[in-house]
């Protein structure tokens, strides 16, 4: 095997070969694939293949980006949009949290929930949730709440069956030791099927704070209100195409700073499970 | 019943009985099968006892019966003079896999069963003992670091400790080194062997495998399927302690050949 020690370029000298990739930096490969993106958009948009009033070229995005960026760094009227989304998110995220985790436990641990409740959740996952929402705002009204509401209701249902599969992922042994070590039901519960599920429940809460984002502004953009999504819904209705991309794109950050937190409370939490996104880097 | 059990303290060098089984039978209701038909079992203070059988022979069950996980149908199960109805502090268990929880260090995962029973306070008041027994299974150095970390056999041995801590009468053994390397379990059964001598622990194991069985135990119980009953209690008299090197000899391999010969009767059956 060790040829290569003695005798230099004598022998055929084996050499795992290094696939390209692995040897290009994360950031170097995201990039790449940026650049390319941005190159077709401009050359699509300044060739003139398409409308400017259905794609705007990017320099055009990015102008309407810094001036939006300005507007909500100098407390404009877009500020107050975006905090609005912001409460909406939260709050239907914390509603979502709330009961998702509660219908997840009552369906995972007991016989009762898992036999008489979960095929009415399962019933109500496979309806097309957004078409509640002129319901939420016939009960709710047209202020933030009937968002709230629809926020939550997409949310919750990741974070059921997540708390309920992560309730269910204890193996037998773990169950037989608690068992011989007379634990309670409580404490089985608590001490040792929670945590186990722990990565499980994470998962559901990282599906949900995607879909608490589309609740929200499903819900302003067919509920009305003084939200972000109305920006958009009113750019959209002037043809101001660039206006859309760029509120879509601050839209999005928040979007990505609610899974930011969700994710960096798991890491913080479940530090004994290490998730496989990410292991090419390491 | 105590004058028998003075008679027999007085009388057996090897020990007071710890665990008895009389006639014991298991019927699973739902599919009418004997599980187990009329076992009777003598676990003495200080005794290793293996059972040994195919599947199907019911040392499983037999298991959870003396675990307290489940209740026999006929027969008595007295544990050191109370009858088994539920788990129990003085019964020990350790499985196939370590089941140590990786949000907890190893030492307190050896913690747990004193968290569970008597709350954190007097888990906290355990850990001086976690650690002297981490110190007697070779695992000093080890008390803080997380599961992941641990190789397999570190992990049996955490799970050791952890059966240990509350110092029971008896240990119920369900194959505990199958999952580890053949070199490593060798090493794990030697230690196990130091352990239970140090501690004068009473043991019951459930494997696989004769040679395991033989080198570690005073009786072998043979096990013979459908319905599970006890085909013989094999004695095996090497000296003690025992060492590895012990399998080379003659009288291991008649033993072993002996117990492989009532498992193929029980096969043809």
């Amino acid at each position: 095997m060790n040829r290569s020690d003695d005798n230099d370029g004598q022998d055929t000298v084996w050499v795992q070969e290094v696939a390209f990739i692995d040897s290009v930096p994360r950031w170097a490969a995201m990039s790449f694939v940026f650049l390319v993106f941005i190159g077709t958009w401009q050359l699509v948009t300044g060739l003139g293949l398409v409308s400017p009033i259905i794609l705007p070229t990017p320099w055009e995005t990015l102008e309407d980006m810094i001036f939006v960026g300005q507007n909500l760094l100098t407390g404009g009227y877009m500020l107050g949009a975006l905090w609005i989304t912001i409460k909406e998110v939260i709050y239907g995220f914390a509603l979502a949290i709330a009961i998702g985790f509660s219908l997840g436990v009552l369906v995972g641990e007991t016989a009762f929930g898992e036999k008489a409740v979960m095929p009415y959740l399962v019933a109500i996952d496979t309806m097309p949730k957004v078409a509640f929402a002129p319901l939420f705002v016939a009960w709710l009204g047209f202020d933030i709440d009937s968002k709230v509401a629809l926020a939550a209701f997409i949310a919750t249902f990741p974070i059921v069956v997540g708390t309920a599969a992560g309730l269910h992922s204890a193996d037998e042994n773990a169950r037989m030791l608690f068992k011989t070590m007379g634990a309670s039901r409580w404490q089985t519960l608590i001490k040792m099927k929670l945590p186990t599920g722990l990565p499980q429940i994470f998962t559901g809460l990282k599906i949900g704070a995607v879909g608490v984002m589309a609740g929200a502004i499903t819900g302003e953009f067919l509920g009305g209100g003084r939200g972000f999504g109305e920006l958009i819904r009113v750019a959209a209705s002037q043809l101001n195409t660039p206006r859309v991309f760029s509120l879509i794109l601050y839209l999005s950050l928040v979007g990505l700073a609610l899974y930011a937190l969700v994710t960096w409370t798991q890491r913080k939490v479940v530090f004994w499970h290490k998730e496989r996104v990410g292991a090419h880097d390491a | 019943m105590s004058a028998t059990l003075a008679q027999e303290v007085s009388g057996t060098p090897s020990g007071v009985p710890v665990y008895e089984l009389t006639r014991v039978s298991k019927t699973y209701a739902r599919n009418l099968v004997v599980a187990l038909d009329d076992v009777s079992l003598t676990l003495r203070k200080g005794s290793f006892t293996s059972v040994i059988g195919s599947s199907g022979c019911g040392k499983s069950t037999l298991l959870k019966i003396m675990a307290g996980l489940i209740p026999p149908t006929k027969g008595r199960v007295i544990l050191q003079g109370r009858p088994v109805t539920g788990p129990r502090r003085d019964i020990g268990m350790m499985f196939q896999q370590a089941t140590l929880f990786p949000w907890k260090t190893a030492v307190q995962n050896i913690v747990l069963p004193i968290e569970i029973r008597d709350g954190k306070a007097a888990a906290k008041a355990a850990l001086e003992k976690a650690h002297e027994l981490m110190d007697i299974v070779g695992l000093k150095g080890f008390e803080n670091v997380y599961p992941n970390e641990l190789s397999g056999g570190m992990a049996q041995r955490t799970s050791i400790c952890r059966m240990l801590i509350t110092e029971p009468a008896v240990l119920l053994l369900d194959e505990p080194f199958s999952a580890l390397d053949e070199l490593s379990r060798d090493m794990m059964n030697m230690e196990l062997q130091r352990i239970c001598r140090e501690q004068d622990a009473t043991a019951f194991l459930v494997t696989h495998s004769i040679q395991e069985a033989v080198i570690l135990s005073d009786e072998v119980v043979v096990m013979k399927p459908r319905p599970g009953r006890i085909a013989e209690i094999v004695k095996v008299d090497l000296p003690r302690p025992r060492t590895l090197h012990m399998m080379t000899t003659p009288e291991f391999g008649d033993i072993v050949d002996y117990i492989r010969s009532l498992l193929d009767k029980g096969e043809d059956m």
